[in-house]
């Protein structure tokens, strides 16, 4: 049986105050994370037992990278949320790592929540400062001046899948599937030939097929091996390569359809169909062809546009995936992935208020006709940073938003409540819900463990199969248990199967 | 008009969320979008950063992942 689709987002937010002298980014991002932690529940440790972000997915252990995870009394420093999620500060920016989620559109729901959770720490976090100064932070991935921080993906999958299947059969569809998901960007960076407007926040920044790193020399296929579940049955799929979006339609896409091909992956469909002749240098070629209609040469000689090569993994899916596994949203992203690719065939001015970096051409573009701008000047790169600015009166794609230029998926409503509610149906459920019932009770939380303060000692609950921890499945004994009862029930449980 | 599916989104939602309904005239609000840039480029001019071009080169972050 297939591995059920398990996803989840991590951002790296830009930050900045404003009339603060000189900026110190770690010291802001601090303050913006404890001002909502402080509004919010007594200190949960992150269990950073848990961690091995220096395993490699090719079999070994890597060296290199100084990358190891902080020590643990750094738990000022992290929120594990009521919602199921993680948001804490890595390196100097803050950072929100969604719930597990099943499904697209249960991502693009808690993602945006994300956001609002950034905004409202904002302004707690400014009623600290003095009255001339604010914070803005930016959901984007670079100061165009060659600092990148990412917007991490992370699928589960099947260990059984051999990792070079992941490779030949995901590079292709990585280094095309930005005419979807990108963010758009005013000019180039870190030394990649240059252009007045791309398709890709990050394109620029990829210099590799695969690799282990994440913060330089980066690789398209990231190689990091973390499953946070059981590493015998899983691996988690750690993908690098995408924008932070604002769009709604292109947050769904992107990990729509990405669950999607290593759906068709994992069935051994596409092995290496697509397998392109230089993957790096095709990838800035694509971000810098704002038509889509360039051609990229395959291993095979052939030659084919990002289009061409996205429709054939579309066509791939219809072919391949069962009724069971097409339910209601796999379906619509099929469907919107069809509809975006025949817009980008016809005109891609047609999704102005469905893809970011068409928005915010469109937008630059206006801007430019109202008032003869070069794209080098400042007011033009203004316009793309502020687009991810997150404030509700001062960000541009929260005005284009409300005023009714942008396509929406989800309503505020929903949204708003991801703040504080978990998904039903993954171990997120478990996790957030004895987060919201028994702060006081708990010790530290992992994305794989709970581990509680019991009578006569610690209680680690492991939780290695991220589809378990359900509502279905201990709804129940949530809603019934007090935490000692609910512990040894657990452990009772566990010894027994 | 894309091939919605907007009826499935609304079963869907019901399914995995319990409490909270979302609102049908907020989804796929296609009678609501505009193509009329004007009033927002209006609306833009007041809120650009000022001093754009110090504003720009003064946002330097930290490399992260």
């Amino acid at each position: 049986m297939a591995v059920p689709t398990i996803m989840g987002t991590e951002t790296e937010f830009g930050i900045s105050v404003k009339n603060a002298g000189e900026q110190d980014p770690i010291a802001a991002s601090s303050l913006v994370v404890n001002a909502y932690k402080s509004r919010n529940i007594p200190t949960i440790s992150w269990d950073y037992a848990q961690e091995s972000p220096l395993m490699d997915a090719r079999g070994f252990i890597a060296e290199g990278e100084k990358q190891q995870v902080q020590d643990a009394n750094s738990s000022v420093i992290n929120d594990i949320l009521v919602n199921g999620g993680r948001y804490y500060v890595d390196h100097a920016h803050p950072e929100y790592c969604t719930p597990e989620c099943t499904n697209a559109r249960d991502l693009v729901k808690y993602e945006k929540a994300g956001e609002l959770i950034l905004d409202l720490s904002r302004l707690a976090a400014e009623e600290l400062l003095l009255a001339n100064q604010e914070i803005i932070i930016y959901k984007n991935n670079t100061d165009y001046k060659g600092h990148s921080y990412g917007a991490h993906e992370n699928y589960l999958m099947s260990r059984k899948l051999p990792f070079t299947e992941i490779v030949d059969g995901l590079t292709p569809f990585l280094v095309t599937r930005q005419i979807i998901t990108g963010s758009g960007k005013v000019g180039a960076e870190n030394g990649a030939k240059g252009t007045n407007y791309q398709i890709s926040q990050r394109a620029d920044f990829f210099e590799k097929e695969v690799g282990l790193s994440t913060m330089v020399d980066r690789p398209i296929i990231n190689t990091r091996d973390e499953p946070h579940a059981d590493s015998r049955l899983y691996r988690r799929l750690h993908v690098i390569v995408g924008d932070s979006n604002m769009a709604e339609y292109s947050i769904y896409l992107k990990v729509g359809i990405t669950a999607i091909v290593l759906q068709l992956i994992e069935k051994g469909v596409i092995g290496k169909k697509f397998a392109l002749q230089e993957p790096v240098a095709a990838i800035k070629a694509v971000s810098r062809d704002l038509s889509c209609q360039g051609e990229i040469v395959l291993k095979d000689g052939r030659s084919w546009t990002a289009i061409e090569i996205q429709k054939g993994y579309l066509e791939l899916a219809h072919q391949h995936l069962t009724a069971e596994e097409r339910d209601p949203v796999v379906e619509d992203v099929l469907a919107k992935w069809e509809f975006v690719l025949n817009g980008l065939q016809s005109d891609p001015k047609s999704l102005g208020q469905y893809l970011d970096w068409v928005i915010k051409k469109k937008l630059i573009d206006a801007y430019i006709a109202r008032h003869g701008f070069k794209w080098t000047d400042p007011d033009i790169r203004m316009l793309d940073l502020q687009y991810h600015d997150l404030r509700p009166d001062r960000g541009l794609y929260a005005r284009l938003l409300k005023n009714g230029h942008v396509k929406r998926l989800l309503s505020r409503e929903e949204i708003m409540h991801a703040i504080q509610h978990p998904p039903l149906d993954t171990r997120a459920y478990f996790r957030g819900t004895c987060i919201r019932k028994f702060p006081d009770s708990i010790h530290s939380v992992s994305w794989n463990t709970i581990v509680f303060n019991g009578p006569t000692g610690y209680d680690k609950i492991m939780m290695d199969r991220p589809h378990f921890g359900t509502q279905a499945i201990v709804g129940e004994l949530l809603s019934t248990c007090n935490v000692v009862e609910l512990v040894n029930k657990i452990q009772t449980d566990c010894d027994t199967s | 008009m894309p091939r919605e599916k907007q009826q499935e989104y609304k079963d869907h939602s019901t399914y995995h969320n319990e409490e909270i309904q979302p609102n049908p005239e907020l989804n796929d609000n296609v009678d609501d979008l505009t193509d009329d840039l004007d009033a927002l480029l209006d609306e833009i001019e007041e809120i650009l950063e000022e001093d754009s071009e110090e504003f720009v080169e003064n946002f330097i972050q930290r490399g992260g992942q």
